[in-house]
């Protein structure tokens, strides 16, 4: 340790002194001549010996004890520097001779501070001291003042600086509360206050002091000595958590950064949903296609700040986009564009939204102005669905191949990109305005098939009411042709008859038995006329009844005859042997049907023979590969007869034989002179052929080669053949056979005296026994067991003749002798047939009623319960 | 032999136009048919009565009407009265002039009904006076010995 030892000098008179700086404990110094103040009257000593002095180092004197006075002092008095205890070793060194004692001293102070002290100290025992300079042999230094002053300042500013820094902190302390160091901080306080203590009270030890300044400087070191090493211990131990401290704060900031963006990714979203709910809401609110359209276009110009937003169209054809709706434009110019381009294809190919280049064809909506950089461009697909899409079970898949494109553009010369937020947003607007579109386009088809159908529904009832018309002035015509036609009829049938009184000779007879015949088939025929609208009104039944086969086939030879003669044509007929003579059906109209056949037959040839050939289809020969639709199966109360008519004349292109059958249509083919008749025969034929369960067909090879006409019908088989009874021939014949009903008692109910006394004339004519009543209690009343026929006029008025026929059916119910109840009705509508029959009427009668007529009706009811013929 | 050969053509012509003219069908015919021995005057019969009756309906129906209401049910009942004798004796025409009246009736055409009742009457007295003309025809012929 280097110190500096100054001694000073207690001499007034001059000194030459050494300053000597030593560093370790023992070393001496050179001696030096001084001389001493003789304040106190010194003595001077009488050795004046002195010791070499050498520089570090220790060296015992030796020999020199005599002359070496040393001793220990502690520190004493004034400048007691922090407790340190320095011990002063001195010589006193006697140079030989001529010099004077020098005294020297050594001091030892274990003080890491190099300090300056100034010792002063009582001399005892004839020492001196001396104040000693540090280094080597040098003059003294008068600047220690000076040295002094700055450190003396210096110290006081430290100290100040040692008192301040703590306040600070305890400040610091009070403030934090979160800081979890505070014991920390409070030891560095109490380390720096000591510090500070020390160093302030080093400022005392510059000069002599006293003890109590030593012990305080003492205290003050040892207590910041152990403060100190406190604190640096602590400090040891606390830096690993500081520095977690600072690694958690790094961890936190990255975390809170995060959690910022992410909340900022949340809010744009948010955001996003906000706009697209309420572009969803615009564009749903509406069903109209152009207003959704073109809302669509302004919001997400709005929402997005566009520059431009376009929606490219597919045209009709598919093969080309049509700029259809922009946003900047109000009446864009019909660009079109081919649909196929590679932009176009990348986009549709995907239902993201696409980046394209500001110049493609789709996205030059204005001619560049050639200076402003163009915004970026997006573009995205748009399926349009269709109501047939719909159509399949599963969602549409996007199958449909048809989109709309629409295309935005950012704002040029902006540093906008597009964001991913907002790539979204367009999709999904764009899936919204497909629904849209598409429930736009569903509304759309629905009205117009709506409107479609109420026009159709118009159109209907306009036909329908046409249709009623033309069925009611039909049936008017019909009405009143009937009728007038009817009479001439009846005249001629009338008067015929009544010649057929008179005196003829055999061939009028014959003459007049055809004309008879003939105007009988010609009213028949106008009846037809009738029956044919009735038949298709579907209300013809058939009259079906026992007849002889055989005759109706005689019958149409003998009408055939003449005029086949007249042609010079052949007829043969062959009739099969197994073919009964009596079947149960509608003569009648069978005969029409092979009178019909016949008729053509022999109207179309011009020469050659005709063929009538009739047997009973065979079970082998059901199956008929011409007539699929017949299928006959005979049973045992029916058999099916077969009619083959066959000529040779001029045939028929087979192509014409479907349409042969249909009423009023006339081959062109046929010559002009032979359209003598209408067509209506073979459609009435083929109508009463399919009511008797039975086909109609006509084979021909073609023109020239002849005709066959073939038909099957069903025909009953008579249950008992009665020789007896004669089969009824139609009206043809008038046979006045003598079928009286002798003692038939029967009731007549009417009130129309004159129609009363006729029907009473008729029956008595029959032989009947005729009682007749006015009244529905009269009937009642008068009816018995004994009556067996009951008639009753429809039209009497003040009689439900219903009530009176139910009423005499519940008089009879137990007793098996019900009597016949007949209705007589100038009307015979189907509706009063059926409510006869519900009530249990065995007939209707119309009116008037002829002989035959009364007598045909009552053998009908005596023979089969019930009247057959209604006219 | 001449006269009455010559009576009977005049009938015969008689009867025919007759038909032709359309007073009377075929309900006459079966009402002569009805004519025998064991009946006679059949035709007659029933004619007259029908004269009879028709007179009256035609009477009623004049009076019916009159009325201040009308009421049609009742003229429609005559008239369809007056149709069913004359269609059951034969009179054509009298018959047709009832089914038109029947159908005035039923629009309640009061001017209607009194025209038909006029042409009704005239075709009445028409009948009346043929089938009178008739019966002479017939008894002279009878008188004559055919």
């Amino acid at each position: 340790m280097k110190m500096r030892i100054i001694l000073h000098l207690s001499q007034e008179n001059d000194a030459s002194q050494m300053v000597f700086t030593k560093s370790s404990p023992w070393a001496f110094l050179e001696l030096h001549q001084w001389s001493y103040s003789t304040e106190k009257g010194h003595e001077q000593r009488e050795e004046p010996t002195s010791w070499p002095v050498s520089g570090m180092g220790a060296h015992r004197f030796q020999g020199l004890v005599p002359d070496l006075v040393h001793g220990t002092y502690s520190f004493l008095g004034e400048g007691e520097r922090r407790g340190m205890v320095f011990s002063v070793l001195f010589f006193l060194v006697r140079r030989p001779l001529s010099s004077p004692w020098i005294f020297h001293r050594l001091l030892i102070s274990p003080s890491p501070l190099s300090q300056s002290l100034s010792l002063s100290f009582q001399i005892c025992e004839e020492l001196y001291l001396l104040a000693m300079e540090p280094c080597c042999i040098e003059p003294q230094w008068p600047a220690d003042e000076l040295l002094m002053k700055y450190q003396y300042i210096s110290d006081f500013f430290i100290a100040l600086a040692y008192f301040s820094i703590p306040l600070e902190l305890i400040y610091f302390v009070k403030k934090s509360a979160v800081f979890p160091y505070r014991w920390v901080l409070v030891q560095f306080g109490a380390f720096i206050v000591l510090c500070g203590a020390t160093h302030l009270v080093s400022l005392w030890t510059f000069s002599m002091h006293s003890r109590t300044v030593a012990i305080v400087m003492t205290t003050a070191k040892v207590l910041t000595a152990v403060v100190s090493c406190a604190t640096a211990l602590m400090l040891v131990h606390i830096i690993p958590d500081l520095l977690s401290v600072k690694t958690r704060e790094l961890f936190l900031k990255n975390k809170a950064a995060e959690l910022d963006r992410e909340m900022g990714l949340i809010r744009t979203q948010e955001e996003t949903g906000r706009h697209v709910r309420m572009l969803t809401h615009e564009i749903r609110s509406t069903l109209d296609r152009h207003t959704i359209l073109k809302t669509t276009l302004v919001e997400l110009g709005r929402t997005l700040a566009l520059e431009e937003c376009a929606l490219w169209m597919p045209t009709r054809t598919g093969l080309e986009l049509q700029l259809s709706y922009t946003l900047r434009h109000q009446n864009p110019v019909g660009f079109t564009v081919p649909i196929q381009l590679p932009v176009i294809n990348q986009v549709f190919s995907t239902n993201h939204a696409v980046k394209i280049s500001p110049n493609c064809p789709v996205a030059r909506l204005r001619p560049l102005a050639g200076k402003y950089m163009p915004g970026e461009v997006v573009a995205v697909r748009v399926p349009l669905l269709h109501l047939s899409n719909f159509q399949i079970n599963d969602w549409p898949e996007l199958s449909t191949k048809r989109y709309a494109l629409m295309v935005l553009m950012l704002p040029s010369d902006s540093a906008r990109q597009w964001h991913v937020h907002e790539l979204e947003l367009v999709e999904v607007v764009a899936d919204q305005v497909a629904v849209a579109l598409s429930h736009a386009a569903i509304l759309e088809e629905s009205m117009r098939a709506r409107d479609l159908l109420m026009e159709q529904n118009v159109a209907l009832d306009l036909a329908r009411r046409e249709a009623e018309t033309a069925i009611r002035a039909r049936n008017d015509f019909l009405a009143v042709m009937n009728h007038e036609m009817r009479t001439p009829m009846h005249a001629m049938i009338a008067l015929s008859s009544l010649l057929q009184e008179t005196e003829l000779t055999p061939e009028q007879r014959l003459m007049l038995e055809t004309i008879l015949k003939s105007s009988n088939l010609l009213a028949t025929l106008i009846n037809d006329v009738l029956d044919l609208s009735r038949l298709e009104d579907g209300s013809l039944q058939l009259d079906v009844r026992t007849f002889n086969l055989h005759a109706i086939f005689r019958e149409v030879l003998n009408l055939i005859k003449p005029i086949a003669s007249v042609k010079k044509l052949v007829i043969a007929l062959n009739l099969a042997p197994d073919l009964p003579e009596y079947a149960v059906g509608d003569d009648k109209r069978l005969m029409q049907i092979i009178l019909n056949v016949v008729g053509n037959a022999v109207k179309f040839s011009k020469q050659g023979s005709i063929s009538i050939t009739c047997f009973i289809v065979k079970a082998e020969s059901l199956r008929d590969l011409r007539a699929p639709e017949c299928f006959p199966v005979p049973g045992d109360n029916h058999f099916y007869l077969r009619v083959q008519v066959k000529d040779s004349g001029s045939g028929i292109h087979p192509q014409d034989i479907p349409k042969v059958f249909t009423k009023f249509t006339h081959s062109q083919s046929l010559a002009a002179g032979n359209s003598g008749g209408s067509g209506l025969g073979l459609a009435i034929c083929k109508r009463f052929v399919n009511l008797m369960e039975g086909h109609i067909w006509i084979e021909s090879e073609g023109h020239g080669k002849g005709c066959t006409a073939i038909f099957v019908v069903k025909l009953g088989i008579p249950e008992s053949l009665h020789e007896s009874k004669l089969p009824f021939v139609p009206k043809m014949t008038r046979n006045h056979r003598q079928t009286a009903f002798p003692g038939l008692k029967v009731l007549i109910i009417d009130d129309n005296g004159v129609s009363k006394m006729v029907n009473k004339g008729l029956l008595l004519h029959l032989g009947c026994d005729v009682t007749t009543v006015s009244s529905a209690d009269e009937c009642l009343r008068s009816v018995s067991q004994e009556h067996k026929v009951v008639f009753m006029d429809v039209s009497v008025p003040g009689i439900d003749i219903y009530e009176v026929a139910f009423q005499i059916r519940e008089k009879f119910t137990r007793c098996r002798e019900r009597p016949f109840i007949v209705a007589l009705t100038g009307n015979t509508d189907r509706v009063i047939k059926e409510n006869c029959s519900r009530v249990g009427m065995d007939g209707v009668v119309l009116k008037p009623v002829s002989v035959d007529k009364m007598r045909s009706v009552i053998l009908d009811l005596l023979e089969h319960g019930a009247v057959f013929e209604a006219h | 032999m001449d006269g009455v050969a010559q009576l009977k053509k005049r009938l015969a012509d008689y009867t025919t136009s007759l038909y032709d003219e359309g007073y009377l069908d075929d309900q006459f015919v079966q009402l002569q048919q009805l004519q025998d021995e064991s009946n006679p005057e059949f035709v007659v019969e029933v004619v007259s009565l029908f004269f009879q009756d028709s007179q009256r309906l035609l009477s009623e129906l004049a009076k019916a009407l009159e009325q201040q209401s009308v009421d049609f049910r009742k003229v429609d009942a005559y008239v369809h009265q007056l149709k069913g004798s004359s269609s059951s004796i034969g009179a054509q025409r009298v018959q047709r002039a009832c089914i038109s009246f029947r159908n005035y009736c039923d629009d309640q055409n009061i001017e209607g009904c009194l025209k038909c009742l006029q042409q009704l009457k005239n075709e009445y007295s028409l009948m009346k006076n043929k089938l009178e003309t008739l019966f002479k025809l017939e008894q002279q012929l009878l008188e004559a010995g055919g």
